[in-house]
């Protein structure tokens, strides 16, 4: 079984509020995605696609309008196996101030694993494991008042890692974080995802986060418009561009470039590959 | 300026005291109460206070830090015993004028009060100087755990009690970030009439409270994905561990309290 999550036909809506008449306006339209085991998956949309919407299905904080959800063959509204299916799909927020709990850094590494009622001894090693796999073991007493946004995320995912999940939803993890800290959160999700091959869904605004998936799907308002390899997303310039998001900058430079009459290829992602384009234009 | 806050005090510290485990500290501090309740002679009193300098010097915190938790409560400690000066009428009298009437039991009497309250307050600072916050509510948590067959939510307050804790920090940080926004803004905080300055901490407080708000559901919503549903079956990293040092210290303690009653009733 490689597939990881399958999401069918997934409509939501929030329920209307007592006393409105009209009912609410449906936030997601008809979702069919599968994401494979291992996958690194970002997903990209404007402010009110319903990326963050979509996200919070996949650990049953949300559930289906209609449609149906699974993760590992576990269906989110399956009441039972809740926490089953929180533990194998872990998240993590954009704030890093509001998903921590306690007031000592391994304390709260160990919170979901006092949930689950995972003895002492288990629960110690795990956490210390945690705590090494994103580099923040020396900070374990610490009080996280006295960390930087980027390394109380790092923080929050250890404490989603403890769970040994297999899954890791990430929404917006570097809105709030400055650009150090947004390189040693993407460095540390890239990490767990090649080194332990959790399977990664990244929501996130930022194209250049974006470019280093493995796969991009492009939400716009409740539907998924464009999903594929992050060059071939990119390569539909107009389209993503229609949808008010911006490719990442040496793409655009070549797709300018070429709609002023120059030869240029058509997925370039990086500034490495613009400039050897560009290198070997002048020369020709 | 609001970075200075400490709530609970702590001392971080590796003396004696401080290793003590929190459990036995809070049922010790119990006891030295009951001490300290015990007879209602000056003589019963120094028991309390042997005791008291005691457990100051074991901890190794300055002198210095317990005047200053007795120092705010200098009035109260002025008015008890003025009180107790004037209004005791019994014994020999010392003094007299017109209405004022001064007895020897009344100068003892307020003498025992202030020495009493004063043996209070530095008893229970030595706990909160030598205990963190967290500690003491971990330990308070265990303690009270037989009052849930009483369906007493006992993880739930200290839940509570450990995530206030926790946002303090948090929230002071965002309230001097409101109070800047507010003054560019041209609110007056530090300047201005009570009355002014009054009105304007609306401008302060209303978007705190908001903001606390939306944090109280965005943490919910982040302690549902890790799993937490209450007390029921959950297990803990920190592990409180008594040792013959904790039995000693207990013995030690209802030693003295035992003296203190027998000096009481000589």
């Amino acid at each position: 079984m490689d597939e990881m999550i399958q999401i069918r036909d997934l409509h939501f809506s929030y329920s209307a509020g007592e006393g409105e008449t009209e009912p609410a306006e449906e936030v997601l339209k008809g979702i069919d995605l599968t994401i494979k085991r291992g996958e690194f998956v970002a997903v990209l949309g404007h402010n009110g696609s319903g990326k963050s919407t979509l996200a919070k299905h996949i650990n049953a904080i949300l559930l289906p309008t209609s449609g149906k959800v699974t993760v590992e063959g576990i269906d989110t509204a399956d009441e039972e196996r809740i926490y089953e299916l929180r533990q194998k799909a872990g998240m993590v927020f954009q704030n890093p101030d509001n998903q921590i709990v306690s007031s000592i850094v391994e304390e709260d590494v160990a919170f979901a694993l006092e949930n689950l009622g995972v003895p002492y001894e288990e629960m110690r090693q795990r956490v210390d494991e945690s705590l090494k796999a994103v580099n923040m073991y020396e900070y374990r007493q610490h009080s996280p008042s006295q960390l930087s946004g980027g390394q109380k995320q790092r923080i929050a995912i250890a404490g989603v890692i403890a769970m040994q999940p297999d899954c890791i939803i990430l929404d917006e993890p570097t809105a709030m974080l400055d650009p150090q800290g947004r390189r040693e959160v993407m460095a540390t999700i890239k990490q767990m995802n090649e080194e332990k091959g959790i399977t990664i869904v990244l929501i996130t605004h930022y194209m250049d986060e974006a470019a280093q998936s493995g796969r991009i799907v492009v939400m716009d308002k409740g539907r998924v418009v464009l999903d594929g390899a992050p060059r071939e997303v990119f390569s539909h310039v107009e389209q993503v561009k229609s949808i008010g998001l911006d490719v990442p900058q040496a793409t655009e430079l070549a797709w300018e470039l070429r709609r002023a009459g120059y030869e240029m290829p058509e997925d370039i992602l990086t500034e490495q590959e613009c400039t050897e384009a560009i290198m070997e234009l002048f020369r020709s | 300026m609001l970075k200075d806050i400490t709530i609970g005090q702590y001392f971080p510290g590796s003396s004696l005291i401080h290793r003590l485990d929190p459990r036995f500290k809070i049922v010790m501090t119990v006891i030295y109460i009951l001490m300290l309740f015990t007879g209602s002679r000056l003589s019963c009193l120094i028991v309390g206070a042997v005791y008291t300098v005691m457990a100051v010097l074991l901890s190794k915190i300055p002198m210095k830090m317990f005047m200053k938790s007795v120092k705010p409560l200098m009035p109260f400690l002025l008015i008890t015993a003025l009180i107790n000066l004037f209004l005791v009428g019994t014994g020999a009298t010392v003094y007299k004028w017109r209405f004022i009437n001064i007895t020897e039991d009344g100068i003892n009497i307020s003498i025992f009060m202030v020495i009493r309250i004063v043996l209070l307050i530095m008893g229970s600072s030595l706990l909160t100087y030598t205990t963190s916050p967290i500690t003491l509510t971990d330990a308070i948590e265990r303690l009270l755990t037989p009052l849930k067959k009483l369906k007493f939510p006992v993880h739930e307050l200290a839940m509570m009690m450990s995530i206030a804790l926790r946002f303090i920090p948090t929230l002071i940080e965002e309230t001097e970030k409101i109070m800047s926004a507010q003054k560019a803004r041209g609110a007056e905080i530090d300047t201005g009439s009570f009355m002014t300055r009054a009105k304007n901490m609306a401008a302060i407080l209303v978007p705190l409270f908001i903001s606390s708000f939306r944090r109280a559901d965005e943490l919910a919503t982040a302690m549902e994905c890790r799993c937490y549903h209450g007390g029921e079956g959950r297990t803990r990293l920190r592990q409180l561990r008594s040792s013959p040092r904790d039995y000693t210290a207990l013995a030690v303690t209802i030693v003295f309290y035992a003296a203190a009653i027998v000096i009481a009733h000589i």
